[in-house]
């Protein structure tokens, strides 16, 4: 975070009026902005040190980096919003290597006009989130951009981790044979996010599951270093991150639909809207894929942690040059789930 | 859910898939098509074939709003939004569907045409509202289900004087539909294609009833089995229709009755017709032109008919050739049969109509069915 | 083919001719301008924001005794063949 004007500890009233093009030239606009905003909730030592960069001694291991770039409509919607969301996606990409998340930086893009008291929210809440999962935003940067070419707040985050020894997660080691485990019921987030938007409006007890899923992994980890994949079903949702991971590993798939968790709420607004939870986004799950005999530990681990109560056993890794997934339907058949095809659009027929 | 959950009990399918193996006499073969793509879905998202013996065949109708819609009109709906400028409303079902030089709505949007996708008709005019100063035309589309919002919305429109509002209509008929299959040369000469049984629409009769199929079950010598969109409702509706040809009957047989009457929404078909009538002839993508099968808005709602308020340029639009969606609509041919099945059509990227809604039965062979043969390997057997 | 589900409603606006609905947890406000009756408690028919039909419960109770009869048949048969 470039706060070279910024070395105060900020407290003060919450802001008000809209950012306007002058928070993101460099000059003072943007250093008030970064200390009455960034600095004041994000506040670390780190941060407060006011360089460009910030500096650090890693630990001995492997580092995991990984960036992601949240854009998402409504801002704010059941169960959290795009503060939160931007914090818990890059944590779980980094967790999602089986490491252990150290920091974060955050990038904001804003548009001009966009509310001073709703950036100020987003930045809360990404606050919270931040230092609920214990790991602080070290550095960042804002832009703005001209009014219509933004859509509120874009926010880029990055995050660096470092994997603990005799830790191998990998999308490509799934193996004929392997249990595939899923940390709780899906579709959550997507569904908390169309009952928001406009032309669909219903009404449904639904929240996003967004999560920081580390701590989960950590204990798994820990109790079950044979773990061979972690992959967090984002967009696309389920079926299509097991279509990624059977891809990379070349192997198929064989799933049970009765087994796969899904919350009633969600079932009944995919009814509605002609959707499939199978491709509903989730932002705190994860698919599990480990061998055989250690997959009761780890069930037994996932389910004694709060964010994997729902964790449940949905199939096995088959051998198959296709690397089809394929599921056995709650009547006995069997279907191929294939790769979502664009973005699941509401349908009448 | 209540009334949906227990439709899709496994004990109950496996007690019914019993009696379908049982009464399907060995020695012929049940060649059932199952008019909507509501059925198809159900077949393919359920596995129901593989309860089947072998003798019984399902071949996928017609019954798909999006695939029958030819590529002129879905041209027409372009025109509206990117020449005339007007908000275009649309369900999403129509977003991705081809129209000619691979162009769609989805593409129109995201070039600037402003293309709104609705859940409801209630939302096109609420739009039409919120926008005095633009027009706004609702692409409807659909069978004779999705007639009656149409309409209510038109009357609504009127009662409150709106002149911004307007309907391109596409509504079609589906006994018209199953007529022109029966009586298709293919299907009328074909030793290849012997369609013996129908499964009858269901939502489409909720509103129509049960009694317009019965003249056809009379002419045609075929059992005609109203069947709900459940897949235990497909596979009872099956077995009557099973038990119909063994007794050599064929009588219109309702399944649905939870829903379906034999004179259906009597109030639904009277709004339909005081804002509709019938279109002496219209091009169906696959059937080519079908005598009386679809609805065009009556002169007295002249001024909220998008076809006469604008422009519109008539089509030149081809199908694709060498698309079998023609003969896989009338159940001559299967998606395998077609040489662009996978290969230059899937659902990323379709040709033809039947890949493109998931209705289709190209797209539901493509989803839920391709290379159905078990996977290699120790665990193939499971 | 037409997505439709049947929903409970479970309240009524009958000057503006709409109704509320439950599809399970999920509750939607719906138009019953189709319908000529309805009343709270009642399964109707749900398709594109629109009440087609009301969902007749004797009915989808009798159809739900017809399958289960259909796979009770085999014990049947059985005995009556033995008893042949």
């Amino acid at each position: 975070m470039t706060a070279h004007d910024a070395r105060f500890s900020a407290a003060g009233a919450p802001l008000t009026g809209a950012v306007d093009m002058t928070h993101g030239s460099g000059g003072r606009a943007t250093a008030e902005l970064v200390r009455s905003l960034f600095l004041k909730h994000f506040d670390n030592p780190l941060l407060r040190a006011g360089n460009d960069g910030a500096c650090f001694q890693p630990p001995a291991g492997r580092l995991v980096m990984s960036t992601d770039a949240h854009v998402v409509s409504p801002l704010f919607f059941p169960g959290g919003d795009i503060g939160a969301l931007a914090v818990h996606g890059t944590i779980n990409d980094i967790a999602m290597a089986g490491a252990r998340p150290l920091y974060l930086s955050a990038a904001f893009i804003l548009e001009q006009g966009f509310p001073l008291a709703e950036l100020e929210r987003v930045v809360v809440s990404m606050a919270a989130a931040a230092s609920a999962a214990g790991v602080p935003i070290v550095t960042g940067d804002t832009k703005v951009v001209e009014r219509g070419k933004g859509d509120g707040v874009f926010i880029t985050t990055t995050g660096i981790g470092v994997v603990p020894d005799g830790v191998e997660v990998s999308g490509d080691r799934a193996r004929p044979g392997d249990v595939i485990l899923v940390s709780g019921p899906i579709g959550d987030h997507g569904v908390a996010i169309l009952s928001k938007r406009e032309n669909l409006a219903f009404e449904v007890e639904i929240c996003s599951d967004s999560a920081a899923l580390h701590r989960l992994v950590a204990s798994m980890v820990e109790a079950v270093p044979e773990i061979r994949v972690l992959r967090d079903p984002t967009r696309g949702g389920l079926a299509t991150t097991l279509n990624e991971i059977a891809q990379q590993s070349r192997v198929g798939m064989r799933l049970e639909e009765a087994a796969i968790p899904v919350n009633e709420g969600v079932r009944a607004a995919c009814e509605l809207l002609g959707l499939d939870p199978l491709y509903i986004a989730n932002e705190g799950k994860l698919i599990a894929i480990c061998p055989p005999d250690v997959a009761a530990r780890l069930l037994a681990v996932m389910r004694a942690h709060p964010l994997g109560l729902g964790s449940a056993v949905i199939g096995e890794v088959v051998g198959d040059p296709n690397a089809f997934v394929q599921m056995r339907t709650v009547f006995g058949g069997s279907r191929i789930v294939d790769w979502l095809n664009g973005e699941q659009l509401p349908r009448i027929c | 859910m209540k009334y949906v959950d227990e439709f899709r009990a496994r004990d109950l399918a496996e007690g019914l898939a019993g009696a379908i193996r049982r009464e399907a006499a060995p020695g012929r073969s049940y060649n059932i098509m199952e008019f909507c793509g509501g059925h198809t879905h159900a077949i393919f998202r359920y596995g129901v074939q593989d309860l089947m013996p072998s003798n019984v065949h399902y071949i996928h109708g017609p019954g798909c709003p999006v695939c029958v819609l030819p590529i002129g009109r879905i041209d027409n709906a372009l025109e509206l939004a990117e020449r005339h400028k007007v908000i275009l409303c649309t369900y999403g079902d129509m977003m991705r569907v081809p129209a000619s030089g691979r162009r769609s709505l989805l593409k129109a949007k995201a070039d600037g045409a402003d293309v709104h996708m609705i859940y409801s008709t209630q939302d096109a005019l609420r739009i039409a509202a919120e926008n005095p100063t633009r027009q706004v035309v609702l692409f409807a589309i659909g069978f004779e289900t999705t007639t009656p919002p149409t309409a209510i919305a038109l009357k609504a429109a009127a009662d409150r004087g709106l002149t911004n509002f307007s309907v391109f209509c596409n509504h079609v008929l589906t006994p018209a539909a199953i007529k022109e299959i029966v009586e298709s040369p293919e299907v009328r000469d074909s030793a290849r294609v012997a369609i013996d049984a129908f499964l009858g629409p269901s939502h489409v009769s909720s509103v129509i009833g049960s009694a317009p199929y019965e003249p056809f079950a009379k002419v045609y010598r075929r059992p005609v089995v109203i069947a709900g969109f459940e897949p235990l409702d497909v596979m009872q509706a099956t077995l009557m229709a099973i038990r119909q040809l063994n007794d050599g009957r064929h009588e219109v047989e309702n399944q649905y009755v939870r829903v379906v009457t034999r004179e259906g929404n009597r109030k639904a078909q009277g709004v339909v017709d005081e804002v509709f009538e019938l279109r002496p002839s219209f091009a169906w993508r696959g059937l080519g032109e079908v005598a009386d099968s679809a609805l065009r808005i009556r002169a007295e709602f002249a001024a909220f008919d998008a076809e006469r308020r604008f422009e519109i340029s008539p089509s030149t639009a081809r199908e694709p050739k060498s698309c079998e969606c023609p003969s896989i609509l009338r159940g001559a041919k299967k998606p395998t049969d077609c040489k662009l099945f996978g290969n230059g059509c899937t659902p990323d990227n379709p040709i033809g109509s039947c890949m493109v809604s998931s209705e289709g039965a190209c797209a539901a062979y493509w989803t839920y069915g391709r290379f159905r043969q078990p996977a290699s390997g120790s665990e193939a057997a499971a | 083919m037409c997505l439709a589900l049947p929903a409970e409603v479970i309240s009524l606006d009958l000057a503006r001719q709409a109704a509320v609905v439950a599809l399970g947890p999920v509750r939607k406000e719906i138009s019953i301008a189709l319908l000529d009756e309805v009343a709270i408690g009642d399964f109707v028919l749900v398709h594109v924001g629109y009440a087609l039909h009301r969902l007749s419960p004797e009915e989808a109770e009798r159809t739900l005794s017809m399958m289960r009869a259909a796979g009770d048949c085999p014990e049947a048969e059985l005995a009556g063949e033995s008893a042949a």
